[in-house]
């Protein structure tokens, strides 16, 4: 079984969720966004672990279209 | 007409003028190393102890001066204790197991090589360049007073090089003018500016980094700093991307700070500008010496091919890397370990000229994994964009908080053997574990009774029986097979079980004079062995 990454609906309470993403960059400088916004890739990146599933996150969040 | 290029540490072979000057035709040599730095003499120690006559040719009349390469791995040690000159690189060496990692002004973790148990050597000691040469020296010494047919010429300067199908015509300047010898086989171990690359017009491509860096090496009056490698990102001294403190022996300390690329190399070695960094560095109150100091650039590049025809290139003139990862001189020994064996199988015309290209092949395989490594540590000390500047400060802020950030840190992977996998001297492996054991890899140490095993895998073929019968000894195309036989029996600490054995109950391993794995079974099978010995020569 290869492993695949999830490109479906996942996220339980999806409006939520987008509130609070956006809301923790409140009044931070673009410097700080930009920098917070690359300690959160690491931190999600190392809880999914798999290096297939990230290749293929990494493919997915570039929009190549096959 | 015969000015040095560097000051001499030690002066080690004063010009002498050889008969060869004289002689009414070129004399004929059978090896010829161009440069007589660490590659070189190891070269001359590897083939000298096989009793074949290897003369080094040098420009200059000794050991350069300044500690440049400092930091030398375990299997490069392994290497030189091989030639007989590891022991006492060991004792006069720094052995530093912590490190510590700073980010502007803040530390952000440490860390702890933990080598592992059970090695005669460490995972890597301090020590700087002029004793690891000296070592060897001696031991050349040592070697060619027992009859071993060695030289080197002091003040013997390469100037033009002919090469024809079966050997190489040598012309030659020394301070009595110039003379023409021959070799059979030249090996330029001439360093990172190669003259022999340039004379044959071969290409050198990669990478340069457009980066400087200051050395500065200093003895500490008071002495109270810790026997640790620091290194800090973004020092907030701001004295350069990148700072490293590192201890070598005689109470020097090697600071290295990098320092950019538009730089007035003449300005910044000025002892009063390199103490105005080393203050800002330092902080009030310390004092120091300066022993020596100097300015680097580096590139990562290497040769597409270390073999041609009759000429070899090993160590910097076939290969460079940063300095970060300590993978210059450590590989560089890693290719005569390779390349030595090799050599004096197919000179002794046991083994078919075709063996000396996968010295070729295995240690492009090194180069590339070296240049790999390198470059990717490069790029994380200084970020090449503004996006890849943003992840690495991103790893580090988090590297302070959280463990798992800690990995991604990259201030130099050190230098760890190169496993030739893919050999085309590798039998394929019938045991599937221990996977570092495998075919191609360096043979693991072990403790052994009051000694080590690597020293009895050394130089010859070795059938290595573990809990397994076979012959004593066998003979396929003139290659002297000899079993060392061993038991779990001898394994009092189990790192002989953890690291030859796994979970198989026994172990046959056929080990090349290098200490590489060429092939494995779990029990004897003579025609399987026969061919893989026939296979390690190249000659299947």
């Amino acid at each position: 079984m290869t492993d695949t990454l999830t490109l479906t609906p996942n996220i339980d309470s999806p409006d939520d969720f987008y509130a609070e993403l956006i809301a923790t960059h409140d009044g931070l400088s673009k410097d700080d966004s930009d920098a917070l916004n690359a300690r959160l890739v690491l931190v999600l990146a190392n809880h999914i672990g798999n290096r297939e599933i990230l290749s293929q996150a990494l493919a997915a969040a570039a929009l190549k279209q096959e | 007409m015969f000015d040095d290029r560097y000051t001499l540490a030690y002066k080690r072979y004063p010009y002498q003028k050889s008969a060869d000057q004289d002689a009414a035709k070129p004399v004929r040599h059978k090896v010829v190393v161009m440069g007589g730095g660490p590659i070189g003499v190891a070269t001359a120690l590897d083939l000298g102890r096989q009793g074949i006559e290897t003369l080094v040719l040098d420009d200059h009349e000794g050991v350069g001066m300044g500690s440049r390469a400092i930091c030398f791995s375990k299997r490069c040690l392994e290497i030189a204790d091989r030639y007989g000159a590891g022991k006492p690189m060991v004792e006069k060496g720094v052995v530093w197991n912590l490190g510590k990692v700073f980010h502007r002004d803040r530390k952000v973790f440490e860390f702890n090589l933990l080598p592992e148990e059970g090695h005669e050597f460490p995972a890597f000691i301090n020590l700087q360049q002029p004793y690891f040469e000296s070592y060897m020296l001696d031991r050349f010494e040592e070697l060619q007073a027992n009859g071993a047919p060695i030289e080197v010429r002091g003040k013997n300067r390469v100037e033009n090089v002919t090469v024809h199908d079966d050997h190489v015509e040598i012309g030659i300047l020394t301070p009595d003018g110039p003379y023409k010898i021959e070799a059979e086989w030249l090996i330029g171990c001439d360093g990172a500016s190669s003259p022999l690359r340039e004379m044959l017009g071969y290409e050198f491509t990669g990478k340069v980094f457009q980066d400087s860096f200051l050395i500065a090496d200093i003895k500490m009056k008071n002495n109270d700093f810790p026997t640790e490698r620091w290194f800090w990102f973004d020092p907030s001294h701001g004295e350069g991307a990148s700072t490293l403190l590192h201890r070598q022996p005689d109470d020097v300390w090697r600071v290295d700070f990098q320092i950019g690329w538009d730089v007035d190399r003449k300005e910044e070695m000025k002892e009063e500008n390199i103490r105005r960094r080393l203050d800002a560095f330092l902080g009030e109150g310390v004092e120091y010496d300066m022993v020596w100091s100097s300015i680097y650039t580096f590139q990562c590049k290497r040769m597409d091919s270390f073999r041609h025809g009759r000429v070899f290139f090993a160590g910097d003139s076939a290969h460079q890397v940063s300095p970060f990862g300590a993978r210059g001189a450590n590989s560089g020994m890693q290719d005569v370990d390779n390349l030595g064996w090799k050599l004096g199988l197919v000179i002794n015309g046991k083994a078919p000229d075709s063996l000396l290209d996968t010295y070729d092949n295995e240690r492009i395989h090194g180069a590339d994994e070296n240049i790999l490594n390198s470059t990717r540590s490069t790029d994380f000390i200084t970020p090449k964009s503004d996006m890849s500047k943003l992840f690495r400060d991103a790893v580090l802020d988090l590297s302070e908080q959280y463990t798992f950030a800690r990995p991604l840190v990259n201030s130099g992977r050190l230098s760890v053997p190169c496993t030739y996998d893919g050999s085309p001297l590798n039998s394929p492996d019938a045991m599937m574990e221990p996977k570092r054991s495998r075919p191609g890899s360096p043979c693991p140490d072990a403790p052994l009774g009051d000694g080590f095993l690597l020293p009895q895998l050394a130089d010859r073929f070795t059938l290595l029986t573990i809990n397994a019968e076979a012959p004593e000894s066998f003979e396929e195309e003139g290659i002297n097979v000899t079993r060392l036989a061993l038991s779990t029996e001898d394994d009092p600490t189990g790192a002989l079980k953890e690291r030859y054995l796994g979970d198989n109950d026994s172990a046959i391993y056929l080990i090349r004079p290098d200490q590489h794995v060429a092939a494995r079974r779990p029990n004897f099978d003579e025609n399987i062995f026969r061919a893989a010995v026939r296979r390690a020569i190249g000659k299947e």
